[in-house]
């Protein structure tokens, strides 16, 4: 049995204007340790999933299993990184993350709990602002905190819901740089969704398509075949680079084609492929 | 500049209404002649009804702030109830809109009957109109928060005093700060009322024997220094705001 495993989740929302199914019976299996990626237009239900996964949200049908044990509502064991941010504005950095480890030892001294939030902070790189308060911190700084605060919890899985995409294109690559030392130093389990091709190239072992909604499900995985630790410069000459983001990119364009006219704004490949 | 002519207009048009159309109201030159010595020696006593604006003014905030804290402490919790359950808003809440329009002349008679003397009277009369302001502004910033900072909250598992302290408090804070100003503003505006009918020494109190005792020159200085108080406490409050929501 799979670390995460995900069994034909459904979900659908009530609006005024009748029943959207959102989820038509995702899978997903994700072993320990491992990074997985799901990628998807926006709006194909990236988001839901991820609420599902964290228990903010109930599925419809389904289930989901974390070490075998079914998800029915959230809780610190699945860390997540909120693509906006979510710190808390009244707290220093520092607090935030303490926050955090305090949730999750409750019973550990004060020192202990200091050293554990020193320690997070100090993994992102933000020991020298832990005294601020967000909203004096850049868009960059600030997912740091975020995904400080996401690790401090030590889960099982973290899930981070596109969390660089409100970043430029500048920060957002220093970001994915960080997290892939971070990962390469931790080894935690992470999902990470995106609608960014290269970034879940860049960072996962292994990449889920998902359709475009109504009714969203995952295709068949493609495997990252790039050795690690991974560099970026050398990442879009490699051939197992092209062969996965060629795939990836069939596989979402087809995907789209089914779906309607939207077609020609997927294909400019560049540096930066991003799917709206 | 602008504003002194403002101040300018208003003394011209008194003058005015003064000469030509109310013989009976002194004119500014005479409000100031007959009220001086209450100006300038701010905490002289004659009596207990005939004392420097100081003193009087004194009195007033006394009970206002007596009124007033009793108002948050009522208010601030009954509020936080609004917002956080459901059911306590579906039981309070409609009692809470028949009760809020309820003018202090209404309450301060009920206020003597139960408590039989004027001072709990005035300031259970402050508390009981002056809370809502802080009741409604608390239970809408309670209901206003962010489901982001509440979903930080849910999957950290804090348990409920902690949600409380840490993210529901925090975040409704600048509402239930504005519900507090607005209140003070109520609480101030009431004391007049309270005193008036009570006759018990303050502002208010000395402004309604003045008028029975023919001194119409101090009913405009009372009204005056009611004004003027009002915009100091609601100057002070603001800053106090502006200091708490930076912080």
């Amino acid at each position: 049995m799979a670390h995460l495993e995900v069994r034909g989740v459904t979900k659908s929302f009530v609006t005024p204007w009748g029943t959207t199914r959102v989820l038509g019976g995702v899978n997903l299996a994700v072993e320990n340790g491992e990074f997985v990626a799901i990628v998807g237009y926006s709006g194909s239900g990236k988001t839901t999933l991820v609420s599902l996964i964290a228990g903010l949200l109930a599925t419809d049908g389904g289930e989901i299993l974390l070490d075998g044990a079914p998800v029915s509502q959230p809780g610190p064991e699945r860390g997540i990184v909120f693509q906006q941010y979510s710190l808390l504005p009244w707290m220093s950095v520092y607090d935030n993350v303490a926050l955090a480890v305090d949730a999750v030892h409750p019973d550990a001294s004060a020192s202990e709990r200091r050293a554990l939030t020193e320690e997070f902070i100090a993994l992102v790189n933000l020991t020298p602002a832990a005294w601020k308060r967000p909203r004096e911190l850049s868009g960059g700084m600030r997912q740091r905190v975020a995904v400080a605060r996401g690790l401090a919890t030590e889960p099982k899985v973290l899930l981070m819901d596109e969390p660089f995409s409100a970043l430029d294109a500048l920060t957002r690559a220093t970001l994915q740089d960080e997290l892939l030392r971070i990962w390469s130093v931790r080894r935690s389990t992470v999902v990470l969704v995106t609608n960014d091709v290269d970034e879940a190239i860049l960072l996962a072992d292994r990449i889920y398509p998902m359709t475009p909604g109504p009714g969203a499900v995952l295709g068949p995985a493609i495997e990252v075949a790039l050795p690690r630790p991974r560099e970026r410069r050398h990442l879009s000459l490699s051939p197992a680079y092209q062969k996965a983001r060629q795939a990836l990119v069939e596989f979402l364009r087809n995907q789209k084609r089914l779906d309607g006219p939207h077609l020609s704004q997927a294909t400019h490949a560049g540096s930066g492929l991003a799917l709206r | 500049m602008l504003p002194l002519l403002g101040v300018a207009g208003v003394l011209v048009l008194w003058t005015v209404v003064s000469q030509a159309v109310a013989p009976d109201l002194p004119s500014p030159l005479r409000t100031w002649q007959e009220s001086r010595r209450y100006i300038l020696e701010p905490f002289f006593k004659d009596g207990e009804m005939n004392q420097g604006i100081g003193r009087l003014v004194f009195y007033s905030l006394v009970r206002v702030g007596k009124g007033y804290f009793l108002a948050l402490l009522i208010g601030t919790p009954i509020g936080f109830l609004l917002g956080l359950s459901r059911g306590f808003h579906q039981a309070v809440d409609p009692i809470v809109q028949f009760l809020r329009p309820i003018s202090p002349l209404a309450w301060l008679p009920l206020g003597l009957v139960i408590f039989q003397k004027s001072e709990p009277a005035a300031i259970f009369t402050i508390a009981l109109c002056a809370m809502w302001p802080t009741v409604i502004n608390t239970a809408v910033g309670v209901r206003g928060i962010s489901q982001d900072y509440l979903n930080v909250g849910r999957v950290l598992k804090l348990s409920r005093l902690r949600m409380l302290t840490k993210i529901v408090i925090p975040a409704s804070l600048p509402y239930v700060f504005t519900g507090y100003r607005l209140s003070l503003g109520l609480a101030w505006l009431v004391i007049v009322a309270a005193e008036m009918l009570t006759g018990t020494p303050g502002v208010g109190g000395f402004l309604w024997q003045e008028y029975n005792s023919l001194v119409y020159s101090h009913i405009i200085l009372s009204v005056v220094i009611i004004g003027a108080i009002g915009f100091v406490l609601d100057r002070a409050m603001g800053l106090v705001e502006a200091r708490f929501l930076t912080s």
